[in-house]
């Protein structure tokens, strides 16, 4: 009996395992940061050797040039080992070296330096203790780490996404780190699961599923897997978005007419209606400051985005070039409004800075959907259809660095970017 | 115990191990006890059961809904880009359709909006959404009330795949009738 529970919970795990998602990247930064990321010292040497998976994160980024080390004779592990004249002879302008020891009760510990080459001084120093199931998401910190002290801004790889696979028999919500690894599946259907939000403290996701023949808001621990129904009206109950102190969420509820806009408590009690018109009202969207909605409605002729006090209001309308102009997200910083215009006959990523109003098209895809920041506010995630499967593909808010991440035999769609790393 | 069964009960036995498993944490709140998977197709419960299930859904079955000869039989009606018109050809059918909801007072019907799969998911969902409410008005107009009617919407997500031409767009944009409760 025990090695048939066993073999269930094998089962069980199993769920999770998938094909991971691959990203490529297309174009970089004009001024990359040349760096050298020396591989750490660790006795038994593992797989994945912990500086490969910092190099990848800041390669990925295009800010960083990721230098190759193994013609250098000197392999040092910690500051003092340093000889700097051989980085300098590389051209690297930082270097990271670092090395992990084994601890009693399966644990480690990383010891990690960053060092200015140019200046030939110590930028940073830290130790971090982890389990061996830590490895990724450490060294996605330390990447962190070293992104933001060179970069000044904060880093995003150890932060989670979430997207919906479709293959031929179902659809699934899957949470993944940012580099597309460890995927695990949240929920399985073979009815269509759209609109993933993630509560502003990472622990829930609300999305729509149509398992009962009609969309339907559910909010799901990721932690316990368990879940609740957030709205269950009569007609459609769909695009949730939390407000930014995660009490309530913005839905859009249809009854029997058309989409509206009202907010609710996390719970499901307290509805309250912020849009009464007879035309369409979508996609409600929380500005970070908690104050403005932004939505989608076509009360002008044509879909456009619009924005609405959160305890309601008169609506002002936000985008004016173009005929159809959906999907709003507000950046983390509140500086950029992101959604998906028509441009030249196809739908593309566009942001719109919201104190000047210029609008720049960052994508050169054609069926792009569903944008979502990094919680830095300098990539926006979004999906997009190429070579007639739905893929996913990041673009940085400047437009310089592109991304395609793709995962075989499947269609990915509607990707969200979940919050800051505590 | 034929092998299906056996199967059955193994996925049951499967789900009920790993729903245990999630259910540890009981700081999360809890409407909805199902395992987060849904609609896997296992049964709920024993095997047997499922033959019996089948055999009563014929009773709540009307002859005149599934008679392939009847108008009653036809349940899409088609739309132009981007439009919530309703062609006069579909007339007939929604009047066929709204009668036999005033004749059969307990009836229950969904009607499913659909859209091309051009442009957003929750947008889509919003523009099917007003086909099936521009249907549902026709038969206010008719007599139905709103109680034996629900309007949903399906948005692009039944969209057929791989469609990049008007030929099969134009399938994709209609209204479905579906009976919930048929008599």
């Amino acid at each position: 009996m025990f090695r048939l529970f066993s073999f269930f919970l094998l089962l069980c795990l199993s769920v999770g395992v998938r094909a991971e998602l691959t990203i490529d990247i297309v174009g970089g930064a004009a001024q990359q940061i040349p760096i050298a990321v020396v591989p750490f010292a660790q006795s038994p040497s593992p797989g994945d050797n912990m500086a490969a998976i910092i190099g990848a994160d800041l390669r990925r980024s295009g800010l960083f040039r990721v230098l190759e080390t193994r013609g250098v004779a000197n392999q040092p592990s910690d500051a003092a080992g340093v000889r700097y004249a051989e980085w300098s002879a590389l051209q690297a302008q930082a270097l990271t070296v670092g090395n992990i020891q084994t601890l009693p009760g399966n644990r480690l510990k990383v010891s990690f330096y960053l060092m200015d080459v140019l200046k030939q001084n110590q930028l940073v120093g830290m130790e971090f203790e982890f389990t061996p199931a830590q490895y990724r998401i450490t060294a996605h910190r330390i990447a962190d780490i070293i992104y933001e002290k060179l970069t000044g801004e904060k880093g995003v790889f150890a932060t989670k996404i979430s997207y919906v696979t479709r293959t031929a028999s179902h659809y699934t919500l899957q949470v993944a780190d940012a580099d597309g690894f460890n995927s695990q599946t949240m929920l399985t259907s073979k009815e269509p699961i759209i609109s993933p939000a993630w509560s502003p403290d990472g622990t829930r996701l609300a999305y729509v599923s149509f398992e009962k023949k009609k969309p339907i808001i559910y909010v799901q621990s990721l932690s316990s897997g368990q879940r609740y129904v957030l709205a269950n009206f009569k007609g459609n109950n769909s695009a949730p978005s939390w407000s930014p102190d995660g009490k309530r969420l913005a839905i859009v509820l249809s009854h029997s007419a058309n989409s509206q806009i009202y907010t609710i408590n996390a719970d499901g009690t307290g509805l309250q209606p912020i849009t009464r018109s007879s035309t369409i009202d979508t996609e409600p969207v929380w500005a970070p400051d908690g104050q403005t909605i932004y939505f989608t409605s076509d009360r002008g002729g044509s879909p456009q985005i619009y924005r609405v006090p959160a305890q309601g209001g008169n609506p002002q309308r936000v985008t004016f070039s173009g005929g159809y102009n959906v999907s709003p997200r507000v950046s983390p910083d509140g500086k950029l409004l992101a959604y998906i215009g028509l441009v030249e006959g196809r739908f593309r990523v566009a942001v719109q800075e919201l104190t000047s109003g210029q609008v720049r098209v960052l994508s050169d895809t054609a069926k792009d959907e569903s944008p979502s920041f990094a919680p830095n506010s300098r990539i926006i995630l979004y999906a997009t259809n190429v070579g007639g499967r739905g893929t996913l593909a990041a673009v940085s808010a400047d437009g310089s660095v592109k991304q395609r991440l793709s995962e075989s035999g499947s269609n990915v769609r509607e990707p969200a970017w979940g919050p800051a790393s505590k | 115990m034929n092998k299906q069964l056996m199967a059955s009960l193994l996925v049951v036995l499967l789900l009920g191990a790993c729903s245990n498993k999630a259910a540890k944490d009981a700081s999360a709140p809890v409407a909805d006890k199902s395992p987060a998977m849904a609609d896997t197709g296992a049964p709920a419960a024993g095997g047997d059961t499922v033959a019996s299930v089948v055999a009563d859904d014929e009773s709540g079955k009307s002859a005149l809904l599934n008679d392939p000869s009847s108008i009653l039989y036809k349940r899409s009606i088609y739309f132009d880009y981007d439009s919530d018109t309703i062609n006069a050809e579909y007339r007939p059918l929604i009047e066929a359709h709204a009668k036999y909801l005033l004749a059969h007072p307990n009836a229950r019907m969904v009607l499913q909006g659909n859209t091309d799969e051009r442009g957003a998911r929750e947008y889509n969902l919003s523009l099917g959404q007003r086909r099936a409410v521009a249907v549902k008005r026709v038969m206010n107009v008719l007599g139905v009330q709103d109680t034996q009617i629900e309007t949903v919407s399906f948005g692009e997500e039944k969209a057929k795949l791989g469609c990049a031409a008007e030929s099969c767009y134009k399938d994709d944009r209609r209204v479905d009738i579906a009976y919930q409760v048929e008599k």
